[in-house]
């Protein structure tokens, strides 16, 4: 028997939950099928598709998925209501599913977490073993294997973060949304220059989310994005360790325009806010980079 | 803090409603906002982060120029989207400006807190109690829905009015009484006067006129000036307009409906998509199946929620071949651009309508 294909975007979602989907697809009996690192091909497609207002992150979406459309039989698209009502997500976040299911002619694996309606991401994944005929304890023990192995993972990575903080080079705090930081074009641009300039690289992304949930209070006491809630609650904990902050959103991220203006409003560390649209040129980027490293290094030396 | 004056943003005829209910249940001066002017753009604008959506631009001028009145209480609503959060950032760029005030907001991370808003208008008002509230609360809520009424009845006859100019008096005429209401009876008795001599207004509406839709976001369609009185623009052609979103529609109705519309357009859509997206996804295959001539969806410049929406509105029209236009309003759109796309969508919609009478006639 042939497998059946389940094709997952490497964008968005997919750095989220890459690990859980991961293991948990893994004991089932399919074939994942995932996308490849955004190239020009693949943002080529995303504009194709695409509304010229959207935001880049969810062009660059769009784009994975016009890969993946005759590549694979399903594919796996979640849609995130809320982690609770002070914990919602973006209203792109929200929409995904309804959005791919009308651009592209393609069979889509849903579920929806919507913690206010007691819909769980647990309940989603179980419901998708189940249409294949799996049993509900085997489904709930490899789901929490998954779990277990994810945030295990996620752990080491977070370790390895926090060390960095008391590296003897210039740290920098880089704040985004992981799927902006991990994506081959626009985040890992980036971290290139920067790694180049012998720069230490601090990860918004990588702390205990549970802490920079409630941390971010310090910031801005009536958010209620629970992504952006994450990055920037991490300012606190580092914010005596680093040298500078590099902001990194795309254009024109929602939640973004407005909380890291009022963060910027707020803080006292030399910072940079770069905007990433879809635009070739990484050329004036690596300027602004530079220029902003040269200050860091400036200051680092009066002290 | 001496003594207080407060004001609200503005949002088309409805300061009237606020200001009546404000200033029952506050024991303040109320300062009612004054009308928005390209001035008020750019004090918003260049005050403003560079991507926001152009209502938090709007509201922010507004402030600036109640502030610089003497206002010194500002309240601010809340949404779906990222219109929940506009007031702290707003609070700490008005902060940062140098103004001192007290500011209300009606939403707290993302939901409304009934507690905390009733302690926030105690703390104004320390006489304040709940029975009044809820009186006045009653009053303004029919008074909105008797505004929204007449300006549904307008808005489908005011191209076709013979003289030009009657409906806007009459409305303005009954909105000045509204403002000075004492109790429900009163105010059914003003509104079915006032109603009755809108009808009595001479109309030459022929038997087929050019129906055209309204939908998107929400503050760009109830604020005439941050779509340039598209509306008027319209009825300047002798198109009849259907437009949904309104005051009353937000506070009272649209949790209901949002249900009705996920049915009725479910080959579309499964979830609601933030704000008012899924409720124009659900209009427009309304708009479609009903014979209009055409569909214009307006919106703030990178309003996210109907960025989304409009592939599938697009998709939509496509399927039931009803032409549809997609404006954005930022702070710099040009009204000149605006009124040429117009003319052009109206030359297409109306040679379209002798196209199919044609056809019908052979």
């Amino acid at each position: 028997m042939v497998k059946l294909k389940i094709g997952i975007p490497r964008s968005l979602f997919y750095y989220y939950y890459k690990d859980i989907w991961e293991n948990f697809f893994d004991r089932i009996d399919v074939e994942l099928v995932i996308s490849p690192k955004t190239n020009k091909k693949i943002m080529d497609d995303a504009i194709k598709y695409s509304n010229d207002e959207m935001c880049l992150s969810l062009k660059n979406y769009i784009g994975h998925v016009s890969y993946l459309k005759d590549k694979c039989d399903y594919i796996l698209i979640p849609r995130i209501d809320n982690y609770g009502t002070d914990n919602q997500t973006c209203t792109n976040f929200l929409a995904a599913f309804d959005i791919i299911n009308n651009i592209f002619d393609v069979k889509i694996l849903n579920y929806n977490i919507n913690l206010n309606k007691k819909e769980t991401e647990e309940n989603g994944l179980i419901n998708i073993g189940l249409r294949m005929g799996y049993s509900i304890k085997y489904l709930k023990k490899i789901y929490k294997n998954a779990l277990k192995k994810a945030e295990e993972k996620r752990l080491s990575l977070i370790r390895k973060n926090i060390k960095k903080l008391e590296s003897e080079k210039i740290k920098i705090l880089i704040l985004g949304h992981p799927y902006n930081l991990y994506d081959e074009l626009f985040g890992k641009q980036i971290i290139k220059i920067l790694e180049k300039n012998n720069i230490e690289i601090i990860y918004s992304d990588l702390f205990h989310s549970d802490i920079t949930n409630k941390l971010s209070e310090r910031l801005s006491y009536n958010l209620y994005w629970k992504y952006n809630k994450e990055n920037i609650g991490c300012i606190p904990l580092v914010e005596d360790k680093v040298n500078g902050i590099i902001f990194l959103s795309s254009f024109p991220c929602g939640p973004d325009s407005l909380v890291n203006e009022l963060v910027i409003r707020k803080i006292k560390l030399p910072y940079l806010n770069l905007v990433l649209d879809d635009l070739d040129s990484m050329t004036g980027v690596e300027t602004r980079i530079e220029s902003f490293i040269d200050i860091l290094e400036g200051m680092n030396n009066n002290v | 803090m001496s003594k207080k004056i407060v004001s609200f943003p503005m949002l088309g005829n409805y300061s009237v409603p606020i200001k009546y209910f404000l200033s029952h249940i506050l024991d303040c001066k109320i300062l009612e906002p004054l009308k928005i002017t390209s001035k008020t753009i750019e004090l918003g604008n260049c005050n403003s982060p560079e991507f926001v959506c152009t209502p938090f631009k709007f509201t922010l001028g507004t402030y600036i120029e109640d502030l610089k009145r003497g206002a010194n209480v500002l309240f601010q609503a809340g949404g779906g989207c990222r219109y929940g959060y506009y007031f702290e950032l707003q609070d700490k760029i008005l902060k940062d400006l140098g103004y001192d005030f007290k500011y209300i907001n009606l939403v707290t991370k993302g939901d409304q807190d009934l507690k905390k808003i009733y302690q926030d208008l105690k703390e104004l008002n320390p006489h304040l109690k709940v029975d009044k509230v809820l009186y006045y609360g009653i009053i303004t809520k029919t008074m909105i829905k008797y505004m929204d009424k007449c300006d549904d009845y307008i808005r489908q006859n005011i191209g076709f009015e013979v003289v030009k100019g009657s409906f806007e008096k009459i409305n303005k005429k009954m909105l000045e009484e509204f403002s000075k209401v004492k109790n429900i009876f009163k105010l059914r008795k003003i509104y079915k006067k006032y109603y009755k001599e809108m009808k009595k207004v001479k109309t030459n509406k022929p038997k087929e006129t050019l129906r055209v839709g309204i939908i998107g976001e929400l503050y760009t369609i109830m604020e005439p000036f941050a779509n340039y009185y598209l509306e008027r623009e319209l009825a300047s052609y002798n198109i009849e307009i259907k437009r949904y979103t309104n005051v009353h529609y937000l506070l009272f109705e649209k949790k209901r409906t949002v249900k009705k519309y996920l049915k009725y357009a479910k080959e579309y859509i499964k979830y609601r998509m933030g704000a008012d997206a899924a409720d124009n996804i659900g209009r427009c295959k309304y708009l479609c199946t009903h014979n209009y001539d055409g569909i214009i969806h307006i919106k703030s410049a990178f309003c996210t929620p109907e960025i989304g929406a409009m592939p599938i509105i697009n998709k939509i029209c496509k399927e039931y071949d009803v032409p549809v236009i997609f404006f954005s309003f930022d702070a710099n759109t040009s009204e000149t651009g605006i009124k040429t796309r117009i003319e052009a969508f109206y030359d297409m919609i109306e040679m379209r309508k002798k196209n199919e009478r044609m056809l019908s006639r052979n």
